[in-house]
């Protein structure tokens, strides 16, 4: 039935037909209309911004003064954003002694600082766990304790990003947003990250984190000191993690955590000098690494003292 | 009747390939009022689920419940659901061309069009799930950078759009030589027919891989997956399909005897069962073996400390998977219509909270350093989940509604009253 109602000029169907049609142009308009608001914030270089390693050191530097200038208007403050490379001759690791960690997430508190977190989260790139002594059933840890610390019977195991040798999150990125560098650091392009979270569901030790919205933190927190890979404010959208505060190590520094460990639990360095103390550890002390059965070779290392 | 194959100038496509495609227009645009009803009906619930979308994009993600514990939720479990349904339409391919069933080769349409309506919200729900949709380009081989071939995601990239092109070309080449009244030229569609065949098995085999492979998801990490996530297609697939041609024959007028039907009805019979001999070797496995990698099980089928969000989904899927399958045993069921139609009824949803909220969500509970964070989705991720399911019937109902009368001739390039009888 419907083929014998062949149009022949305009009839009273095609008018009611096109005015159909204009309504649901508009009424998809109507709808899609959020999108304009959010459009207006991302902006056409930053739309067609090339991927990191492809950047050269011209493009590089427009990259950072864009995103300079995008801070100072989305938050007022004035900042500085380098790209740090990795040192030559250098593979970072790190390691917690399990014996002395009193649960006091001092660590996790600096990095919130150091990282330029979003504020009302109290986002970190740590997490603490609380664990019943004679147990290293994480099963049984708890991280959301609020009693003083250390309790008794309990022992406290802080985990942040292992920067795995093998890194499951690297594998499944389908874009290649995320990688690991010279130093062993596994970052992530906050600009090119299309926000599957594939490396979320990869990743074994909880150690990614996703912006679930435009990170707030008011002009006077913003740590001023940041790097492309690292500490900038991040982008809504995109997942970020922790890159032993390469904007500091890279440079000669300590990581926040450990500077802010008020029990010197913390030992960082690089794992191919023989004479640093990391190394001491490593080879004077019983050491372990988490989920070591999964294969991923983590350069974050636990021991106990006594 | 069919025309001889002829050699075919290809000036005459110029003319011919829009004056086919304008037809089509023409024909999704008439109806009767159940049609223009059907279709605002999805077109509303298409809007509302696109405003909330734009609503997402603009305020972030924060919009959806998920949380870093939780981070795929209500979107990739459609995903996966319906990567299923679209393999699982090869269950008429299979018999239409292998066994060479001429009943099942009338109407095998009616599953290749499913397969490119399924996909289709497939990648809906994927760009729904993207953080930063905007950047879709980046997974543009050669564009941006396709990470192949170490990603699963990569992989599944390819095998999904190359379904779609698949079953694209192959509707479109049968129906537009249908509409030139040509015969079509095997040539042009039988290698790409079996090609789809080995296709559709590989889009549910790397979508399980896709879960499969992370060793730190204990839930997921089991051989079980991919073998499970076909069977289960093969459930969907047919029941969906035996539901969509009775309803096709009173609405379009589809002429398809019961034979099809009956074909159907026999896969779906041997797959429900399968599907819960496999559902019962996991849960032996799980259960038996104890230790600390069963508390998502635990917590899917039982609840634990106290938190039990997914216990009411996953029972009622399998309350209704065992109705189901005795209903299909029931010898009754290959005469009373009821009887069938209520299984396929719960098959299909049973099926969607198990691929669903059953596998995607517990794979996230117990986080991987154990917390236990629940999930339910949000009524923005609803609202965009009932858009794309709009969106995909949409798509589903204008292919079916202009392919029915290429395919039976009513419209041709020779005019509107052909009698080219079926061969």
């Amino acid at each position: 039935m419907e083929a014998e109602n062949k149009p022949t000029g305009i009839s009273r169907r095609t008018v009611v037909k096109g005015a159909a049609a204009t309504l649901g142009a508009a009424a998809f308009a109507r709808a899609m209309a959020p999108i304009m608001n959010w459009s207006e914030t991302t902006s056409l270089d930053e739309f067609v911004q090339k991927h990191y390693r492809e950047l050269n050191s011209q493009e590089m530097n427009d990259v950072l003064r864009r995103l300079e200038r995008e801070t100072k208007e989305n938050y007022g403050a004035d900042v500085t954003i380098n790209d740090i490379k990795p040192m030559q001759g250098v593979v970072f690791g790190y390691a917690l002694n399990l014996s002395i960690c009193i649960g006091c997430r001092k660590c996790a508190e600096a990095c919130h600082k150091e990282n330029n977190h979003d504020r009302p989260s109290h986002n970190a790139y740590i997490r603490v766990l609380e664990l019943d002594q004679g147990s290293m059933n994480l099963e049984n840890a708890n991280t959301t304790y609020t009693h003083p610390v250390p309790a008794p019977g309990k022992y406290y195991m802080p985990v942040q990003c292992q920067q795995c040798e093998n890194p499951p999150c690297v594998n499944v990125c389908p874009v290649e947003a995320t990688w690991q560098e010279a130093d062993g650091i596994t970052v992530v392009d906050y600009n090119w990250c299309i926000g599957c979270r594939y490396c979320e569901a990869a990743c074994p030790y909880h150690a990614r984190r996703f912006n679930w919205r435009k990170p707030e933190i008011s002009a006077t927190e913003i740590n001023p000191n940041q790097a492309y890979l690292s500490n900038r404010i991040r982008p809504q959208g995109v997942v970020e993690k922790c890159t032993f505060c390469l904007h500091r190590t890279r440079v000669g520094r300590l990581p926040a955590c450990l500077e802010a460990c008020p029990t010197g639990a913390r030992v960082f360095g690089n794992l191919l000098d023989p004479n640093s103390e990391i190394r001491w550890v490593l080879e004077n002390k019983r050491v372990f690494v988490l989920k070591e059965e999964l294969g991923t070779k983590p350069r974050f290392f636990y021991f106990f003292d006594v | 009747m069919e025309t001889e194959s002829q050699p075919v100038v290809h000036s005459e496509h110029r003319i011919n390939y829009p004056k086919f495609l304008w037809r089509l227009i023409v024909q999704a645009t008439e109806g009767r009022p159940l049609y223009y009803a059907w279709m605002t009906f999805l077109t509303a619930l298409a809007l509302v689920g696109a405003n909330a979308w734009a609503q997402q994009i603009e305020s972030g993600m924060i919009t959806t419940n998920m949380t870093d514990q939780v981070s795929w939720g209500l979107y990739i479990a459609n995903f996966t659901f319906l990567v299923g349904l679209a393999a699982g339409a090869v269950m008429m391919v299979i018999p239409a061309y292998v066994y060479r069933d001429r009943d099942m080769h009338d109407v095998v349409i009616v599953g290749e069009l499913l397969a490119i309506a399924a996909i289709t919200m497939c990648l809906m729900f994927v760009v729904a799930d993207l953080g930063r949709p905007d950047r879709f380009w980046h997974m543009i081989p050669g564009l941006g950078r396709f990470h192949w071939p170490m990603s699963m995601l990569t992989w599944d990239v390819i095998v999904l759009n190359g379904y779609l092109l698949l079953n694209l070309h192959i509707c479109g080449y049968l129906l537009y030589t249908r509409f030139l009244n040509r015969r079509p030229n095997p040539a042009w569609y039988v290698p790409f027919v079996f090609l789809s065949i080995v296709w559709a098995i590989s889009i549910h085999t790397v979508t399980a891989f896709l879960y499969q492979g992370l060793g730190g998801r204990p839930f997921w990490n089991t051989a079980l997956l991919a073998p499970r996530f076909i069977v289960s297609a093969f459930v969907t697939g047919p029941a969906f399909i035996i539901l969509t041609l009775q309803i096709l024959r009173h609405t379009l007028g589809l002429q398809v005897t019961d034979k099809p039907i009956a074909t159907l009805m026999g896969v779906l019979r041997i797959t429900v069962l399968l599907n819960l001999f496999m559902l019962a070797s996991e849960l032996f496995t799980q259960f038996y073996t104890g230790g600390t990698h069963v508390t998502a099980a635990e917590y899917l089928f039982f609840g634990t400390h106290g938190k039990n969000e997914l216990v009411p989904w996953i029972w009622s899927s399998i309350t209704m998977n065992v109705i189901a399958a005795m209903l299909l045993l029931h010898p009754g069921a290959g005469t009373k219509r009821w009887l069938l139609n209520t299984a396929c009824v719960l098959v299909f949803f049973g099926v969607w909270i198990e691929k669903g909220m059953g596998l995607i969500v517990p794979g996230f509970v117990p986080s991987t350093l154990h917390e236990l964070v629940e999930y339910a989705p949000s009524m923005n991720e609803w609202k965009i989940t009932v858009g794309v399911w709009a969106a995909g019937l949409l798509v589903y109902t204008i292919a079916l509604k202009v392919a029915l009368p290429v395919l039976t001739g009513k419209i041709s390039l020779s005019g509107t009253s052909n009698t080219a009888a079926k061969p």
